[in-house]
């Protein structure tokens, strides 16, 4: 049995169980050391995967490749920026306990089992390690009834797309009579294997990976939780799960259910479609900056749902450097809101950024930076992330997705516009409470990657479209 | 290598991005950084304008192809690469971008007192956008640069324009960011029939014919905002009377022009049969522009609307040369974009010039300038001249070649575009008489001041090119004479073809 294969997630649980046990046996407060300390196991782990073996281990059950490996660095990249985060802000909030990294270190495990799983109950395992610690995430001030409440809906809701998930499977497992991808998809290579109970199990399997990446109709937790839940872990959520959720998407429909294109791909056009629109007109009339940011993502998870629904290497292709984007972007901007506190309390009015541009340049350019790329305007990588998911749109002749995409891209653009516009041309308000380093470091490095990004995408890109073959060979 | 010897027209594109390196490393107190920022931004658009002349020395006017090629490897295995270069048609653009920036600069010197780092930062890299737009030769590289114009725009209209800026910011942003995301996918579209952005394959590429009506719609969407044509001109106005001066100037001698260029640039060349389908509805818009905001700028009070909106009436007469598509007509358009450049950007330096003084723009408020001002009664006189077509002036040339092309597409086209003429003269000279003329009756006009010495300056340059462009109008055409025929030889042997392919198939 080719162990080796899963050494990287090995030695981030082993590293997990050091850091509790590092944690609990100081008396003194470990949250600083021991969110350092998970940074250095994502990076170690980042090391294993690149230098790491491909192949199919586990019976099957457990496939590292080209896609695994871009997915993998994206997970260990947007965990690391959601735990240097949360340094500041949890010592600010009375949050800084050190289960805390160790929480998302989990859920970065989880999320590289979801990227590997070729098996739907590797699948599964993977996809509640990490519900399972973002639910606790997501409560972690529990002083906080937002928090709480936000923890528990979350859970609540998310065991319900657990078990959506779960009977899906079993009726897959039922009518093609396995678990593993690969031989789902040998079985269902036969059109006459394909029974309509069979498709109502995707249909469930779908349902519940469109809850964890947020699409509609699967996203009436977003803007509650995204509201609710501690800064930092929003900024994690809206960045990890959803790259982890879309890869697992991707290899799920690319894979076991390759040949039922034509099944699933009007179901993934029209949460596309649904969740672009309802991206950028829920999200106009948004005061809170944090809700904003979860419409945003909704209508993010919408675009990149069109690489998928073009359904070939090009469109995988689109989604990945998308996502790619997408976790810079994000990091950045969260980044910045988390750096709103104003006399020790932090705030979350769109309203509080007036006149930021006065009161903190550098904070102002960058959230402008954010914005512009968010809303797609070149030369930032936003733009470049849209370019490639319409391109697969305009190759595979999807014209109602892709213009629908362009003009939800325009209503996105008013919000975003209007972000810049509170920080740029309103009076100014009361400044800001100095920036922490953590906070600016995390700014600068995505708006500097955001920006530049431009000059040269061709390694990404070449990445990209290496791992999206994997899946269409 | 070109004709420079040195990548010249990256350097053109990129060197105002070095100035704004140096404008943000610059560190002290606000009246410091302020000067610093007056003046480093000044020089940085001189050396360009400086280095841009050799363009105007070492371009071949005899070649209608591209010169001063530069490719670079961007995206190689996507064929999409990093191209600069630059033909008649767009080489006169990038001098009136580099022309225009420093000019600007200059006019806003004691205009702008609030974050003037942050300002000169903003026109710096709105000159990088505007002359890598003209300059780019790839598809990708071109909507790269048409969209980056938008941020610098928004913020300076945001920023340090009037009291209803939000508004007009807002609306500008989403009305061209509108038109251009469809410009995208017909951009895509055209890179997967090719399978290039290269513009220089894209220009001699056949599109299929049924796909070329969508294409040009698609374009047509992002060219006719940013022209912009009626009925979608209704933007400019609100930009043009919230922007700065300087903000105006640009918008009205660059951006403007950005429309009208991209026809020209995509639509005529590549999509030949949609444009003939489509001319006499583009005909139409724009007699119905060159009528109707003709006498809506009759009606305005302010004076900023009434430059912007003869900016929309003489624009109108630009697209209709372009789609007549013949060597007068498009010759016509280009002088026509090369005069309004110079002459709306001057007549909204001279608006400027009073609402620096009096802090109003209201007509009504003015009168009897004359007496007082005589250095800018003149200066006024000669470009409100040059704006209604006045033989010797800049503005004759351009309208007289466009009728003249329009007269050989159709009688009433050219009868109906001409009434522009006689509406601009009526419209400028009313203008004129209320503002200059007169006897002052207010007390604050009695002690006005003429020019100053910095603003003769502005307006030196400006005096000089609107006459010479009047006078010797062949030392600009020149430049574009063998591209425009190429282009319109071009797109008569692709309708031709089409035809012909079309009688087969009907045999």
């Amino acid at each position: 049995m080719n162990w080796i294969l899963a050494l990287p997630e090995l030695v981030l649980a082993c590293c997990g169980m050091a850091i509790l046990v590092i944690g609990v046996l100081n008396k003194r407060d470990m949250f600083q050391a021991c969110s350092m300390l998970t940074v250095g196991a994502f990076l170690l782990t980042a090391v294993l995967v690149i230098a790491g073996p491909t192949g199919v281990g586990y019976s099957g059950m457990y496939t590292a490749d080209a896609f695994s490996l871009f997915v993998k660095l994206m997970i260990l990249a947007a965990a690391g920026l959601g735990v240097i985060v949360a340094l500041d802000y949890n010592e600010h909030a009375n949050m800084q306990r050190f289960e805390f990294p160790v929480l998302v270190l989990y859920a970065a495990t989880g999320m590289m089992l979801m990227a590997s799983s070729s098996n739907m109950m590797t699948m599964y395992v993977g996809v509640e390690l990490m519900s399972l610690s973002i639910y606790v995430l997501a409560a972690f001030a529990r002083d906080e009834l937002r928090s709480a409440e936000a923890g528990l809906k979350y859970f609540v809701l998310g065991a319900l797309a657990s078990g959506l998930m779960l009977y899906g499977i079993s009726l897959v497992y039922g009518f093609s009579g396995s678990m593993g991808f690969e031989q789902m998809a040998k079985v269902l290579a036969d059109p006459a294997k394909v029974s309509p109970g069979l498709v109502v199990g995707l249909v469930f399997i779908v349902a519940g990976l469109a809850f964890k990446i947020s699409a509609v109709p699967f996203h009436m937790w977003t803007p509650d939780v995204y509201e609710g839940a501690p800064t930092p872990v929003t900024a994690f959520m809206g960045t990890a799960p959803k790259v982890a959720a879309m890869a697992l998407l991707i290899r799920v429909m690319a894979t076991p259910f390759g040949h039922l294109l034509a099944q699933w791909q009007q179901l993934i056009v029209l949460v596309a479609i649904a969740s672009m629109v309802l991206g950028s007109f829920a999200a106009i009339a948004q005061k809170n900056i944090k809700r904003l940011m979860a419409y945003s993502s909704i209508g993010h998870m919408g675009y990149a749902l069109i690489g998928l629904a073009a359904g070939n290497a090009v469109g995988v292709r689109g989604v990945l450097f998308y996502l790619f984007t997408y976790i810079f972007m994000n990091a950045g901007t969260f980044a910045c809101i988390i750096a709103m506190r104003r006399k020790g309390r932090y705030v979350e009015g769109i309203a509080d950024l007036a006149g930021l541009s006065r009161t903190d340049p550098a904070l102002a350019m960058w959230l402008a930076v954010f914005m512009f790329s968010m809303a797609g305007i070149p030369p930032f990588s936003g733009f470049l992330g849209k370019y490639f998911i319409f391109t697969a749109a305009v190759q595979q002749g999807l014209w109602t997705l892709a213009v629908i995409g362009v003009l939800t891209s325009v209503v996105g653009a008013y919000y975003y516009i209007r972000i810049i516009k509170v920080m740029y041309f309103d009076a100014p308000a009361e400044a800001f409470d100095a920036r922490p380093g953590s906070l600016s470091f995390v700014a600068a490095a995505s708006g500097l990657f955001t920006t530049l990004f431009f000059f040269y995408p061709a390694p990404v890109v070449a990445a990209a479209e290496a791992a999206a073959k994997v899946l269409f060979r | 290598m070109n004709a420079a010897g040195f990548p010249l027209l990256s350097l053109v594109t990129w060197l105002p991005i070095a100035g704004v390196l140096f404008l943000m490393s610059v560190r002290g107190d606000e009246e410091t950084v302020a000067s610093n920022a007056r003046w480093g931004a000044l020089w940085t658009s001189l050396v360009v304008f400086a280095l841009s002349l050799v363009l105007w020395v070492k371009f071949n006017q005899a070649d209608g192809g591209f010169q001063f090629v530069e490719n670079a490897a961007w995206l190689p295995q996507w064929g999409i690469s990093y191209k600069l270069g630059v033909d008649g048609i767009s080489v006169l653009f990038v001098l009136l971008s580099t022309a225009l920036t420093p000019i600007c600069i200059l006019a806003s010197w004691d205009a702008i007192q609030t974050r003037v780092r942050e300002y000169m930062i903003a026109f710096l890299i709105l000159e990088t956008m505007m002359v890598g737009m003209f300059a780019a030769l790839d598809a990708i590289v071109f909507y790269m640069f048409f969209e980056g114009v938008l941020i610098p725009m928004y913020l300076i209209i945001g920023v340090w324009g009037g009291p209803r800026r939000v508004y007009a910011a807002i609306k500008f942003f989403l009305y061209t960011l509108a038109g251009s995301v469809l410009m995208l996918l017909a951009l895509l579209a055209i890179w997967y029939q090719a399978g290039t952005t290269d513009l220089v394959t894209l220009l001699h590429t056949n599109i299929p014919v049924t796909m070329q009506s969508w294409l040009f719609i698609a374009f047509f969407a992002s060219f006719a905002v940013k022209v912009p044509m009626w009925p979608v001109h209704t933007w400019l106005p609100d930009a043009h009377v919230e922007a700065p001066t300087a903000g105006s100037v640009i918008l009205a001698g660059v951006l403007l022009k950005m429309g009208a260029y991209g026809f020209l640039r995509f639509s005529v060349p590549m999509l030949p049969v949609a444009t003939a389908n489509f001319a006499p509805f583009i005909y139409t818009l724009s007699v119905v522009a060159v009528i109707y905001t003709s006498l809506v700028a009759f009606a305005q009070t302010d004076m900023k609307k009434l430059i912007a909106y003869s900016s929309v009436a003489h624009m109108g007469v630009v697209t209709i040369g372009i789609f007549t598509v013949n060597a007068q007509g498009i010759s016509g358009a280009l002088f026509q974009m090369l005069s309004h450049g110079v002459v709306s950007a001057a007549l909204f330096l001279c608006v400027g010039v009073v609402y620096d003084r009096i802090h109003s723009r209201e007509i009504a408020r003015y009168g009897g300038l004359a007496s007082r001002m005589p250095k800018y009664a003149f200066a006024f006189m000669l470009f409100s001249m040059a704006s209604c077509g006045l033989p010797g002036t800049a503005g004759f040339v351009g309208e007289f070649l466009v009728l003249v092309g329009a007269f050989k597409v159709n009688f009433w086209l050219a009868g109906l575009g001409s009434l522009g003429m006689i509406l601009g003269a009526a419209y400028m000279l009313y203008l004129y008489r209320r503002v200059i003329f007169g006897v002052i009756t207010r007390d604050d006009l009695k002690s006005i001041l003429d020019l100053s010495a910095r603003e003769v300056m502005v307006f030196a340059p400006l005096v000089i090119l609107t006459m010479w462009m009047g006078v010797y109008p062949s030392s600009f055409t020149g430049f574009f004479d063998a591209a425009v025929n190429a282009l319109v030889d071009h797109h008569h042997a692709a309708i031709a073809s089409t035809s012909k392919l079309a009688g087969v198939f009907a045999r």
